[in-house]
């Protein structure tokens, strides 16, 4: 009788024991995960803003990039990104609204919603050796901001389309069903009260895609990112400066630059793109909160 | 005095008609939309295997794949994968040691052993490290664990597999620990009760009834993970020497196939040899990431259909 019973204390007591040593030890994985994105982020704060002043940010690089600041390469990402998302947008606003309101529950929907996570995981050199061979070579665009910015549409598109579609579902069917009431066309009832009321999540999620597409450099490595320019690109057809691959060239290109500027660089990278895409995470969550339909 | 009734509805069936011919239009514009995913995927393959298409006549898919030496501008010019294809798979071998572990355990303790606010906390945490681009992990890489690799393990150079692993794995963190964390999230919580309510501690819930069910969604992670990994190409550029030798251990400097195409496509003639080897190099990332992904979104699927209620 007292045999079995502590046995089985026993076995629970082990079984208690086994419960806190694997918290400890999934906590640990955590903790390292924690440590890790700490790590980055203070390392490049701590030896990256010493660097950081008004005339880094507003003044060309001289000296072989050993000196002065990174102007032309921020003012090269920032019109990437925004030739990028004037392209990719409309694409993937309509793409989300297809997947949303208007695909039909058949094998077709199934490929398309395949071939959009597939897309999500092309890897980036792919999709530049994809722009090399379509808008840089047989369009003829040439090496410049147009042929990199329709590169990195591709690459952001599944991006937009996911979140486009992921906002458009948020919103209830009763909307959609009032408008039809009303006698709205299917497309008065999308552009009219469906997009509306769907619009802080699909221009969250697009800051979102269209800030890593900043972050991005294999793809415009091959399409036109250049190694130093003397001006601002002048025209879509320009090739340009641009953060990733400037930290690139400054890393392992370039010998004996300063670290205050190799640092610097990848603070403002990081800083423009992280903070951007945090802030807008945690825009949408709050919207999210707020919003009770 | 009738004229007005008729015209006011000829201009209301005007419109009417103009807003039905409207959303004729707009529906086969979203439609056209819907449809680019596959048109771009399609056409990336296509373009691929075009541009790879003299490499293919004249060296050959099979003296590609199997030829152990990496010689693209050498005399004579050898162009074998194998170098290649062994510098990614060392790395990604390398990245998975580390993603694996640490990213379902940390998928567990977030999704199972911790509290709401933890929960949102580690959304941003992973967030952020999502967003910070490859070329700054590389640059990291180059700052602090070269160094570091040089010296612990007493190397002529830091740029080792060891090296771009250990980078890689900590880069593919996020896309495991989220799709994890999303698949033990989607476990309904009727299985936890009834184990727990069976006598079972928390952890022997864990173990025995959450990750099981969640399995094949951890799994689809892991390979998603292992897509990432595979496909990489700053970081590993940066980090990984580059040498071009099927290595022996892992604390030998290798070189990727992404890195290769972007560390050589620079130095090309357009449209010769030495370009569309590149392009086939391209094609058989293409191809192994299209593999991987396929798997891993089929798994997820029904995932997503057998939780669904």
């Amino acid at each position: 009788m007292t045999a079995p019973m502590s046995n089985r204390t026993g076995r629970a007591r082990r079984a208690r024991v086994v419960e806190g040593v694997m918290k400890v030890v999934t906590g640990a994985c955590v903790a390292m995960v924690i440590g890790a994105a700490l790590f980055v982020l203070g390392k490049i704060i701590v030896a990256g803003l010493p660097g950081i002043s008004l005339e880094f940010l507003f003044s060309k690089p001289g000296m072989g990039m050993r000196a002065g600041g990174i102007f032309p390469v921020i003012m090269g990402t920032l019109m990437l990104v925004t030739l990028t998302g004037v392209l990719v947008l409309p694409l993937g606003v309509m793409a989300g609204i297809y997947l949303s309101e208007y695909a039909p529950k058949n094998l077709m929907t199934r490929i398309v919603r395949l071939s959009i996570a597939n897309m999500a995981g092309v890897p980036s050199i792919v999709y530049g050796l994809f722009g090399l061979a379509v808008f840089v070579l047989l369009m003829q665009i040439g090496k410049s901001l147009l042929a990199s910015a329709l590169t990195l549409t591709c690459l952001t598109l599944p991006v937009i389309i996911t979140t486009t579609e992921e906002a458009l579902r948020q919103i209830p069917a009763d909307l959609r069903q009032a408008a039809l009431a009303l006698g709205a066309t299917r497309w008065r009832a999308i552009s009219k009260v469906v997009l509306p009321a769907a619009a802080p999540g699909i221009v969250t999620g697009s800051i979102l895609g269209l800030s890593r597409a900043a972050g991005e450099t294999a793809p415009i490595l091959v399409t036109g990112a250049a190694f130093f320019l003397p001006k601002l690109p002048d025209s879509v057809t320009s090739q340009y400066m641009s953060l990733p691959y400037h930290l690139y060239v400054l890393a392992t290109q370039v010998p004996n630059v300063p670290p205050e500027i190799t640092w610097g660089t990848a603070f403002v990278l990081v800083v423009g793109v992280s903070i951007v895409s945090m802030f807008a995470a945690a825009w949408r969550s709050a919207q999210r909160k707020k919003v009770k339909w | 005095m009738t004229v007005t009734p008729t015209t006011k509805a000829g201009r209301h069936l005007g419109r009417a008609t103009r807003r039905r011919a409207a959303e004729a239009v707009v529906r086969t514009l979203v439609y056209a939309a819907g449809l680019l995913s596959i048109v771009i995927l399609a056409a990336i393959a296509i373009f691929l295997f075009v541009e790879a298409r003299k490499a293919i006549n004249e060296v050959g898919l099979g003296t590609m794949l199997t030829a152990t030496s990496w010689f693209p501008t050498g005399t004579p010019k050898i162009f074998g994968f194998l170098p290649l294809i062994a510098g990614s798979l060392s790395v990604t071998a390398v990245a998975l040691v580390v993603f694996v572990p640490i990213g379902i355990g940390s998928a567990i303790f977030i999704s199972e052993f911790s509290a709401g606010w933890f929960k949102e906390a580690m959304k941003s945490v992973i967030e952020f490290m999502a967003a910070v681009p490859s070329v700054v992990y590389g640059f990291l890489g180059v700052a602090v664990l070269i160094p570091w690799v040089k010296a612990t393990f007493n190397l002529t150079s830091g740029m080792t597999a060891l090296t771009g692993g250990l980078v890689l794995g900590i880069m593919s963190l996020p896309t495991v620990i989220s799709i994890s964390e999303d698949a033990l999230h989607a476990v309904p919580d009727a299985l936890r009760q009834g184990s727990l309510a069976l006598g079972n501690t928390r952890w022997q819930t864990v173990y025995k009834v959450v990750v099981p069910s969640a399995s094949s969604g951890i799994f689809a992670g892991v390979m998603l993970g292992l897509g990432r990994a595979i496909g990489e190409t700053m970081a590993v550029l940066m980090l990984t020497g580059n040498a071009a030798i099927i290595p022996t251990s892992v604390l030998e400097s290798v070189r990727t196939m992404t890195g290769t195409i972007a560390a050589e496509m620079g130095e090309v003639v357009f449209g010769g040899l030495h370009y569309s080897v590149l392009f086939a190099v391209g094609l058989v990332l293409f191809g192994i990431t299209f593999a991987i992904n396929l798997a891993a979104d089929l798994v997820l699927e029904r995932q997503r259909k057998r939780w669904r209620r």
